[in-house]
């Protein structure tokens, strides 16, 4: 067979796009009148960018070797308490600082329990704080949704642009610009800057890290923050889109966002992982889902098949590094 | 060394407690500045408790270290990379995941700061990576491999490397040779000669004589948590310096153990 390193290297960068593309083409000819509506394709952005927030919150996490299953539970509890502060009347800008402090808030809190704690595994602090978390969202709304939120903190979560060529109700949704927004300033942060490369640093080795002068406790706790804020964001815009706060949201939010990293082509054992690759992944389990629905598959066989696509994913990925040692 | 300058670098009295046992007590000794030297010393002798204090890693519990004369305090490796004292380490502590370039100067990366956050050259960091390894006639393919696909020896140069990227004064290697292949060793052993002709002291913790006698100017011996015994490499031998290993003085030719039958 013809090898050619130009295009392994390619593929490896960009390969994940061609699967992406290759999903779009298959739903679209199975589906065509439906897949290609400008209104289920607004939806799938729309449906997703919480996902893809939360997923690019728990990249930062998974490059650092580390794990955070608590996002599913501190989305809910962003969702809840901005609810909360909503109805209380406080003012909108407010509210909407709400969720995502609420988020870096538990993100502290996890990255200091694993740093000062020195608990072994970020598993075992998270799982704890996936608990309590959930826990706090359900005493502070006695296990009730709240509804009824001002218009502003619906903003991000609803509006979309139809820009004058679209039908509504579809568009650019604002939601989908809020992702694209946070992508490209961690993408920054992760190669353009020295913390961002320390966090890779992290993931491939923390003892060269640590004599190379890099504060690797801080780098942890801000890793576990970012996570968190970006749980506290997914939140708002799920709020937005529902116009509620509920305290049951996001339940194995988190193993949605770590599959979605996997599928991208992060490393589950640290260091290695793109910004694009999880945007790419989190596209691929939302069209997976969107084209079952839309072939009236049930979401039974949904989870069998994602539960597939995940393995798949991962063994590619193995296949992948054995021939790159070979060369 | 009367008369001389100033050394480098001098321990005065140093002594380190872990809890009731005693790592190091009264340890003193100088390096000179340009010079090799070699430190030995059995599996528990305290070489590289030693290290760690004069890396920053650990304070010690008595006594000073000295730099160009002036006494000095470590708080962190950090502080001890800033006064120009380097370690290399004997697994190397390369990010494999990452560039040979971005392992050289991690922590120290070039660019425009912003309070904590460096926002990287990455194109001014490559060249440097290239005039500097050109500086120490390391040949590697490109800056931008991963160091995990480098050979064991080429890493031992990119860790030494990182060590000399930034004025170093003193570079302390822990087994520099310990994890490379016997074809390596020679390289690895040519570097720290090259470090020298470029002005920079070396302390080499080994466990292989042919390392020591190779290159140092000088041979310490740490033997139960002090300095045993010390002598210019010319004035010594193999025998004399394991006997020094072993705790023995005065070694004759009969005690020697490759004549042990």
């Amino acid at each position: 067979m013809l090898y050619s390193p130009k295009l392994s290297k390619f593929l490896e960068s960009y390969g994940i796009i061609l699967v992406v593309i290759v999903m779009m083409v298959v739903i679209a000819l199975s589906r065509p009148e439906v897949f290609l509506t400008p209104q289920n394709l607004t939806n799938i952005l729309k449906q997703n960018a919480t996902l893809a927030l939360v997923a690019l919150g728990m990249f930062v996490v998974i490059v650092t070797a580390g794990i955070d299953l608590s996002v599913g539970s501190t989305m809910a509890l962003s969702m809840v308490t901005l609810a909360l502060a909503s109805r209380m009347g406080l003012p909108w800008p407010v509210v909407l600082l709400v969720g995502p402090l609420v988020g870096i808030a538990v993100g502290l809190v996890n990255g200091i329990g694993l740093t000062w704690l020195k608990l072994p595994h970020p598993f075992i602090m998270t799982l704890g704080t996936l608990n309590a978390v959930r826990g706090i969202a359900y005493l502070v709304t006695n296990g009730a949704p709240i509804s009824g939120l001002q218009p502003e903190v619906r903003y991000l979560g609803q509006a979309y642009y139809d820009l004058g060529i679209f039908a509504p109700p579809a568009g650019i949704p604002a939601s989908l610009i809020v992702v694209a927004v946070c992508a490209i300033g961690l993408w920054f942060f992760l190669e353009k800057t020295s913390t961002g490369r320390h966090i890779y640093a992290i993931g491939g080795n923390p003892q060269a890290a640590r004599v190379s002068g890099v504060n690797v406790d801080g780098i942890l706790v801000l890793v576990y923050v970012i996570a968190g804020f970006m749980a506290g964001l997914g939140g708002l815009l799920l709020a937005g889109r529902t116009d509620s706060g509920f305290p049951n949201a996001g339940l194995m939010l988190e193993l949605d966002a770590i599959a979605a990293v996997i599928i991208g082509g992060a490393s589950f054992f640290g260091g290695r992982g793109t910004v694009l690759g999880v945007l790419a992944g989190v596209l691929i389990m939302g069209l997976l889902r969107n084209g079952l629905n839309i072939n009236n598959v049930s979401s039974f066989w949904q989870m069998v098949l994602i539960g597939i696509v995940i393995i798949f994913a991962v063994w590619i990925d193995v296949i992948r590094r054995r021939a790159a040692v070979r060369r | 060394m009367a008369g001389s300058a100033t050394p480098l670098l001098e321990a005065r009295g140093v002594a380190k407690y872990f809890g009731a046992i005693t790592a190091l007590h009264d340890v003193n000794f100088q390096v000179g500045h340009g010079e090799v030297l070699g430190v030995v010393g059995d599996n528990g002798a305290g070489k590289s408790t030693l290290m760690k204090i004069l890396s920053g890693l650990y304070h010690p519990s008595e006594g000073e270290i000295l730099l160009d004369g002036k006494v000095v305090k470590f708080n962190s490796p950090k502080d001890a990379r800033a006064a120009g004292i380097e370690m290399v380490y004997q697994d190397f502590a390369l990010a494999g995941n990452m560039p040979i370039y971005e392992n050289i100067y991690m922590g120290r990366e070039p660019g425009i700061k912003l309070g904590p956050l460096t926002i990287i050259d990455h194109h001014k960091a490559r060249e440097m990576a290239r005039s500097h390894l050109d500086n120490l006639h390391i040949n590697v393919k490109s800056v931008d491999q991963n160091t995990e696909d480098l050979s064991g020896g080429q890493r031992q140069a990119v860790a030494i490397a990182r060590a000399t990227a930034f004025h170093a004064q003193l570079v302390i290697m822990d087994e520099p040779t310990a994890a490379l292949a016997i074809k390596e060793v020679g390289k690895v052993l040519d570097l720290i000669k090259r470090l020298k002709e470029h002005g920079v002291a070396v302390i080499v913790i080994s466990h292989r004589m042919d390392d020591i006698f190779y290159c140092c100017d000088r041979v310490m011996a740490l033997y139960q948590g002090t300095n045993f015994a010390e002598s210019q490499l010319a004035d010594t031998s193999r025998n004399e310096v394991i006997g020094w290993i072993m705790g023995t003085k005065g070694h004759t030719e009969s005690l020697a153990h490759d004549r042990l039958q």
